[in-house]
């Protein structure tokens, strides 16, 4: 690219108002979190505890202020497009940015939001939960989380920097194709999702072999806590699904940049195949993201109605049953494809199937509070939130996989409707759920509970206000996409008040960090460690735990091993742990994954510009970060027996 | 002095234990590895099963593919996983010349592999047979180029392994380290048993 006088009005995003303010406060941002790094001497802190750290916790803690990072703007994003849509004939958005919005919104919401928040719950509870001290690879798993980071980083930054993307989440060609996607956006659309794509896969192979390999003496596969299974299903969802998106986007910039055919209309191209590979890979990916949550609301339900959960071995076959079914279903997202009826029959078929386990896992869900001793804590709340939320969305699934009432549904409102309701209903209420429960454990104090129920009851009221009406306005012929109606629809009452709900989100998004900010001052500390009364080992520990987590591996006689433990000693059964303390062996923090992931990061820069001398020192800073990691010696380290002793005594453990 | 001795001793057995341990984890991790990236040759593939025969205006898999040139290189790439296979064994062995001098010998032939592949690629390319050209010309040499990256780069990393071998022996982490570039190594064969099954022999024949 050369420097003509334009060329600052080809690169940086410029003539919308909404994007200078924004500029401005990106700029204002960056300098005031610049200043208070310098002014308080924290540079030295920012890297030695954060940036290098391979310590699972951390590395949790950091992928949940992502997580609510982007759903801050992910949520900005949806409310811009509720605004413009409150009323017919707005002209709040331009249409070119109403589409880069909505294009924005799903994918930061999917992949930046959904994806880092799943990650973070795995890194902070299930190394906890199986007794482990640490990941399997503590190492790859700092990789991955800065992989993610500098892919949201690349995608974030097509806001201001080339202009976003705007052909739509799933960024089907022919739109997204050069002739009629020509800008840098889409560029920056795949290679954000392929490099924290890489960061993905690595999880997933992670956790799988932790969850297999690491578990602590006792503890087999069917006393395992059931987020742990449900981490299991995902992760092999996450090995058998994801490169299948890493083809399919990589085909894609192949046709972008080197001007392939795989998906262009002429010389043989066919746009079709990128449709059935990006749902090959998107509809396992639903699971991906609900399963966590999933095993999520089953710890807090058996929690808080102080009983095991009901149909544990159902709970583990479930979900098991749905990892596999979800690879056979992807064809429901596009039966108007046209595949042929014996086809679309099996597809509708199979999706219908996929109903079975689900509902199984409800009926375990309420079978677990009946007869509990329910305590309605803020977790509880999200959680019995879920569950009539979960039901309408699943059933309106049921509607959509019926393949031709589909073709009237297709594309229309009433699939926003119900994908929100699954997604959010079941997702985000329980990240939600995990975050409030397990808050206390990752920081050592609870969120308030009494601002805690504000938020729950103004976003769950704010969605059923939000997204009910948009299953009218798709029985009413609604499509999605479109920015602008005319007045005589009898669309206009119905987007009023669904765009009402969409604030009535937002204020409980609000409250919700509220909470977090005034429970930093005021929230209960919890000195026991073990404050919820909890079942499972990660309640064990001090909070928040010791960075080797245990000092002695406990051994496991029980499903719910905690809960077993304490029971043993309220009888006066249990055997004070003799065993000695032994030094522990663990990896030191490394600075690498950190900036092999910025040569990523610089390399997807040059690529998405076509400045390919960039992309190719980005490449070779990767394989610098390789080699030194490969030659590296003393990357491990052992703590010795007093500093455990004096770490444990001092949280008042001996 | 004794003492230190005994100390030293246990250290090293408890080193030697965490080595062993880690090695088990990080080779059961690789093979999860591979199995995602058998997932990606599968998405590759199934692509270019699908756009074999749309060659548009472009010449066909029967037009292009040379058999010697093929042929070669698939005796070459077959032969390298044999030695590397005589590498591990020699390692397994205790004998580090050995196992140095296969890992050298694994090497020539990928690159004489990689060599003959880069030539053919630029022979059908200066004869106008590019990946812009169609739909199966960009699907052949993304199936095939995807390959040989992988075989470059396992040559690079190859590489890094042979020099630690070098200095440090066969002593803690190397071991490991040579077992899972050769399961590497070997992993690159079977896909080109399928490529050069689908892809050659099928291309010709058709």
């Amino acid at each position: 690219m050369n420097l003509e006088p334009t060329y600052a009005t080809h690169f940086f995003v410029t003539g919308d108002p909404m994007i200078y303010a924004a500029d401005v406060s990106i700029l204002l941002v960056s300098a005031a979190i610049v200043f208070v790094l310098t002014y308080f001497k924290k540079w030295g802190w920012l890297w030695r505890e954060w940036l290098t750290t391979v310590d699972h916790k951390k590395i949790g803690i950091m992928y949940m202020i992502a997580a609510l990072l982007m759903l801050f703007r992910g949520g900005v994003d949806a409310l811009l497009m509720r605004t413009q849509l409150a009323l017919p004939n707005m002209h709040f958005l331009q249409p070119e940015h109403y589409n880069q919005i909505f294009t924005t919104h799903g994918t930061l919401m999917i992949l930046f939001m959904a994806m880092p928040f799943i990650f973070a719950m795995m890194n902070i509870a299930v190394p906890l939960q199986i007794g482990a001290r640490d990941v399997a690879f503590p190492y790859l798993n700092a990789v991955s989380f800065w992989l993610f980071f500098f892919g949201a980083l690349l995608f974030n930054l097509s806001f201001v920097i080339g202009g976003s993307p705007d052909a739509g989440w799933t960024s089907y060609p022919p739109l997204a194709e050069v002739p009629f996607s020509p800008g840098p956006g889409e560029n920056f659309y795949l290679l954000g999702l392929q490099i924290s794509g890489i960061g993905s896969i690595a999880t997933g192979i992670n956790f799988f072999v932790t969850i297999l390999k690491m578990r602590a003496p006792g503890m087999t596969l069917m006393r395992m806590p059931l987020f742990c299974w449900s981490v299991l299903a995902t992760t092999i969802l996450i090995i058998f699904a994801f490169p299948v998106l890493t083809v399919a986007l990589a085909l894609l910039l192949i046709d972008r940049i080197a001007g392939a055919h795989f998906f262009s209309i002429f010389d043989g191209g066919n746009p079709m195949m990128y449709v059935n590979l990006f749902w090959m890979w998107g509809h396992p990916e639903v699971y991906i993201v609900v399963l966590p949550a999933f095993g999520i609301f089953s710890e807090v339900v058996a929690t808080f109605s102080r009983k095991r959960i009901f149909g544990y071995a159902s709970m583990v076959a479930s979900m098991m049953a749905i990892a596999i079914i979800s690879y056979f279903t992807w064809v429901h997202h596009f039966f108007t494809m046209g595949a042929g009826p014996g086809v679309n029959s099996f597809f509708a078929v199979s999706t219908m199937i996929i109903a079975i386990p689900t509902g199984v896992k409800v009926f375990n869900w309420l079978m677990t509070m009946y007869r509990g001793r329910i305590r309605m804590t803020v977790p509880m709340l999200w959680t019995v939130g879920f569950i009539p939320n979960f039901a309408i969305g699943g059933a309106s699934g049921v509607m959509l996989s019926v393949a031709p009432a589909d073709y009237q549904y297709h594309n229309s409102y009433f699939l926003i409707a119900h994908f929100h309701q699954v997604l959010i209903g079941g997702t985000v209420f329980g990240m939600l759920a995990g975050m409030y429960y397990w808050w206390p454990k990752m920081f050592g104090f609870m969120l308030d509970e009494r601002l805690g129920r504000w938020a729950f009851w103004w976003f769950n009221a704010g969605f059923y206000v939000c997204f009910l009406p948009q299953y009218v306005l798709g029985f009413m012929g609604m499509t999605r996409r479109i920015y602008v109606y005319p007045a005589h629809m009898g669309w206009t009452e119905w987007n009023f008040i669904s765009t009402l709900g969409a604030f009535m989100m937002g204020v409980g998004f609000l409250l919700l960090v509220a909470d977090i900010l005034y429970s930093i001052r005021h929230g209960e500390r919890d000195v026991t460690g073990d404050i919820w009364d909890g079942r499972t080992l990660e309640w064990s520990l001090p909070s928040p735990a010791p960075h080797y987590n245990f000092a002695r591996i406990p051994v496991v006689t029980a499903r719910d091993a905690w809960w077993a433990m304490k029971e043993a000693r309220k009888r006066g059964e249990a055997l004070p742990d003799a065993r000695p303390l032994a030094p522990i062996h663990m990896p030191k923090n490394s600075g690498l994954p950190f900036l092999l992931s910025l040569s990523f990061f610089v390399a997807g820069f040059g690529l998405v510009f076509n400045w390919y001398m960039l992309a190719v020192a980005g490449f070779l800073g990767v394989g610098l970060c390789l080699l030194l990691r490969s030659f590296a010696e003393d990357k491990a380290y052992f703590i010795p027996v007093e500093e455990i002793a004096r770490t444990e005594a001092a949280l008042g453990r001996v | 002095m004794a003492v230190v001795h005994e100390a030293s001793d246990a250290f090293n057995v408890r080193e030697h234990g965490h080595h062993h341990d880690e090695d088990a984890l990080r080779i059961f991790g690789f093979w999860i590895f591979l199995t995602s990236d058998l997932i990606l040759f599968a998405c590759l593939f199934a692509t270019y099963v699908i756009l074999s025969n749309h060659t548009g205006s472009g010449p066909t898999p029967a037009d292009m593919f040379d058999v010697p040139a093929f042929t070669a290189e698939t005796i070459i790439l077959l032969t390298s996983s044999f030695t590397c296979g005589l590498a591990t064994f020699a390692m397994h062995h205790g004998r580090r010349g050995l196992m140095l001098t296969w890992l050298i010998v694994t090497l020539l032939l990928g690159l004489a592999f990689v060599g003959l592949e880069a030539s053919e690629f630029t022979r059908n390319a200066l004869a106008g047979a590019t990946m812009q050209r169609s739909a199966f010309l960009s699907a052949f040499y993304t199936l095939v180029g995807t390959h040989g990256c992988h075989v470059s780069f396992g040559i690079l990393w190859m590489t890094s392994i042979l020099i630690q071998a070098w200095r440090k022996g066969l002593a803690g982490e190397i071991p490991g380290k040579v077992f899972i570039v050769g399961l590497y190594w070997h992993f690159l064969d079977v896909v080109w048993v399928f490529i050069f099954t689908v892809v050659y022999l099928m291309g010709v024949m058709r």
